[in-house]
């Protein structure tokens, strides 16, 4: 049992996927299903952190066939983080999508759409998972079809052109990944990430692995919305639906940011990135614009969930810049700023997820009065908006923390009274919900509205203590993002 | 002579940026999927033309033939294509949604009805 831990979690949602749309007349027994199925996949994959915890990298021959010539699945604590990460979210938000979806969904096609999110699921699972640089790109178009059918699926008709943007830009961004394997694949032979590691060195002074740098550089750039590469994200998460926002906001960014971090680190390794090729000058100032120009525009937004989406914009700068500092020290606060961003956003687009499904928008104007009507979901959002600013005792305040060091190490201050005053920003915009929902009249259609169901307001608050709990205890996560930032610092063994 | 011989691959520089010129400048949603199937298909051949090699055979396992053409890029090319099918039906798929609710498909129309938010 434990031999196959490696390949459960992407083969339970994998084989749950198909059960799922089998379940059309039943759109309840579709629901359990999906849930069961992520329950298990995030009991496999703790199982499997224990495990890697332990013995450290596990590698896994997909069907038995040896690496490098077969798919290799290789965990080490660098993928099983961001394994337990969508793991975790998506097991955690399934008790809250019965409701939130039943109320945005028709009812013939709830069994289709967890199927998608299922599928969607099993694609990023497998992208974190697996070591096989074509692999790779299977599961993120696998993830990334998913996705366009769940984001397709909101209310608002905007939701479908939202989608055809991010199927666009998507689909570039995947082509382009196809093109650096490729290269990759001329000047190696292989497409097993640990053996590229292994050979690029003797090739790496020719132009054609420098293009496929290049094209991989890019490629991922597109799909973890580096600035300003981030078009597709703020239409896509404002008018998706609400659970699908929660969860992509959670964990479809940050699965491509690993992958950045998996080819610069330790499939090209330090030097090629970031002394040869000086990667530190291109993504250093990209990230300082990425945190500072969304967080701007963010400010000025009408709409909460809309503002929410820049501020993801935002905080993918943040990673970004500790990825840009290539020290031990950077790349441990981006691995944490991972995990604490996933959390904090998805606690903060569940509340707004509860707001969704009384008030029926997200509007300010919708929002306005909710502080009175909806106090224990607004007491959330104001919670995890905390977080998001970076407030001690919230997790938020953990990867600013480290950020800062990080800088101070490589001799940055500037960068410190820069990140001080981007939290000012996040703390203009999220002043400006809580403005509308506590100081406000509601409207009148909203003046009878309750507190939101407990399926819906319980795990909104789990994910929001979360951002508490791990902000006042905090060896768990920053000793994990350590041995990560050291296992990917110290390249393939 | 030696730019000749990259033949090729001067076919597949061309066809990526005929594609991917019409994913940027058209505004027709049907031909900015036509774009990207053309952008997509440039990597295909890109891949197919790197497996070969010249007097290699087919990779079947003949006695006195030494060299042969390389059949992996081959397979991961099926599945590229399989993907790149799956995905023209997603994006097809939308743009028929896109028709019914918007009764367009030129993008500029588009954004028109929406407004400017």
């Amino acid at each position: 049992m434990i031999d196959q831990l490696p390949a459960l979690p992407v083969v339970i949602t994998m084989a749950a996927a198909p059960l799922v749309m089998c379940l059309l007349r039943w759109p309840w027994l579709a629901w359990a299903t999906t849930t069961a199925a992520c329950w298990a996949a995030l009991a496999a994959t703790i199982a499997l952190l224990h495990h890697v915890l332990d013995v450290g990298t596990v590698s896994y021959a997909m069907g038995g066939w040896e690496p490098p010539f077969g798919i290799e699945y290789r965990i080490d604590a660098a993928n099983v983080f961001v394994l337990l990460i969508i793991a975790g979210v998506s097991a955690l938000i399934m008790p809250f999508a019965k409701r939130s979806v039943e109320s945005e969904i028709e009812a013939s096609k709830i069994p289709f759409f967890y199927c998608a999110f299922l599928l969607a699921n099993c694609g990023l699972l497998g992208v974190t998972a697996t070591g096989d640089a074509f692999n790779i790109f299977v599961f993120f178009e696998i993830a990334a079809i998913a996705s366009y059918a769940l984001i397709a699926m909101g209310k608002d008709r905007r939701a479908v052109m939202a989608s055809y943007q991010y199927l666009v830009m998507g689909t570039v961004g995947t082509t382009f990944l196809l093109i650096g394997i490729g290269f990759l694949y001329i000047m190696t032979g292989t497409l097993n990430l640990n053996d590229l590691a292994h050979r690029l060195p003797e090739v790496s002074d020719t132009n054609t692995v420098r293009a496929a740098f290049a094209f991989l550089a890019v490629g991922v750039s597109l799909k973890l919305a580096l600035f300003p590469l981030h078009l597709w994200l703020p239409n896509a998460y404002t008018y998706a639906p609400s659970m699908v926002t929660v969860f992509l906001s959670a964990t479809a960014t940050k699965v491509a940011i690993y992958v950045l971090l998996r080819l610069f680190y330790s499939v090209f390794g330090i030097e090629f990135s970031f002394e040869e090729l000086s990667m530190n000058y291109v993504l250093f100032p990209l990230a300082l614009l990425g945190i500072l120009i969304p967080s701007i525009v963010a400010v000025f937004q009408n709409n909460a969930k809309r503002m929410l989406a820049y501020s993801s914009v935002a905080n993918v700068g943040y990673i970004i810049l500790g990825i840009s500092f290539a020290t031990t020290l950077g790349v441990m606060a981006s691995m944490l700023h991972i995990f604490n961003h996933a959390i904090t956003k998805a606690a903060l687009f569940m509340a707004l997820g509860c707001v969704v499904y009384r008030a029926g928008g997200t509007s300010l104007e919708r929002m306005a009065g909710m502080g009175q009507r909806m106090p224990w979901t607004m007491a959330a959002f104001v919670l995890a908006g905390l977080s998001l600013i970076g407030i001690p005792l919230t997790v938020g305040f953990i990867t600013k923390w480290h950020l800062i060091l990080a800088s101070l190490e490589t001799g940055l201050w500037p960068i410190a009274v820069f990140l001080l005053g981007t939290s000012l920003l996040a703390v203009i915009y999220i002043w400006k919900v809580v403005e509308a929902a506590y100081f406000r009249e509601p409207l009148a259609e909203n003046a009878n509205v309750q507190e939101a169901p407990l399926s819906l307001l319980v795990p909104t608050w789990v994910l929001t203590l979360l951002c508490v709990v791990f902000g006042v205890y905090t060896p768990f996560t920053v000793g994990i993002a350590e041995t990560a930032a050291e296992t990917l610092m110290g390249g393939f063994l | 002579m030696d730019w000749l011989g990259l033949y090729n691959y001067w076919v597949v520089v061309i066809l990526m940026m005929a594609g991917f010129y019409i994913v940027i400048a058209q505004g027709n949603l049907v031909k900015k999927i036509v774009g990207l199937n053309i952008f997509q298909t440039s990597v295909f051949i890109f891949f197919i033309s790197l497996a070969k090699l010249d007097g290699g055979s087919a990779p079947v396992y003949v006695e006195g033939i030494t060299e042969y053409s390389n059949p992996l890029p081959h397979v991961l090319i099926l599945t590229a294509i399989v993907v790149g099918v799956a995905l023209t039906a997603m994006g097809l798929a939308l743009v028929v949604r896109v028709h019914e609710l918007y009764g367009s498909i030129e993008e500029d129309e588009i954004h028109e009805q929406d407004g400017s938010d």
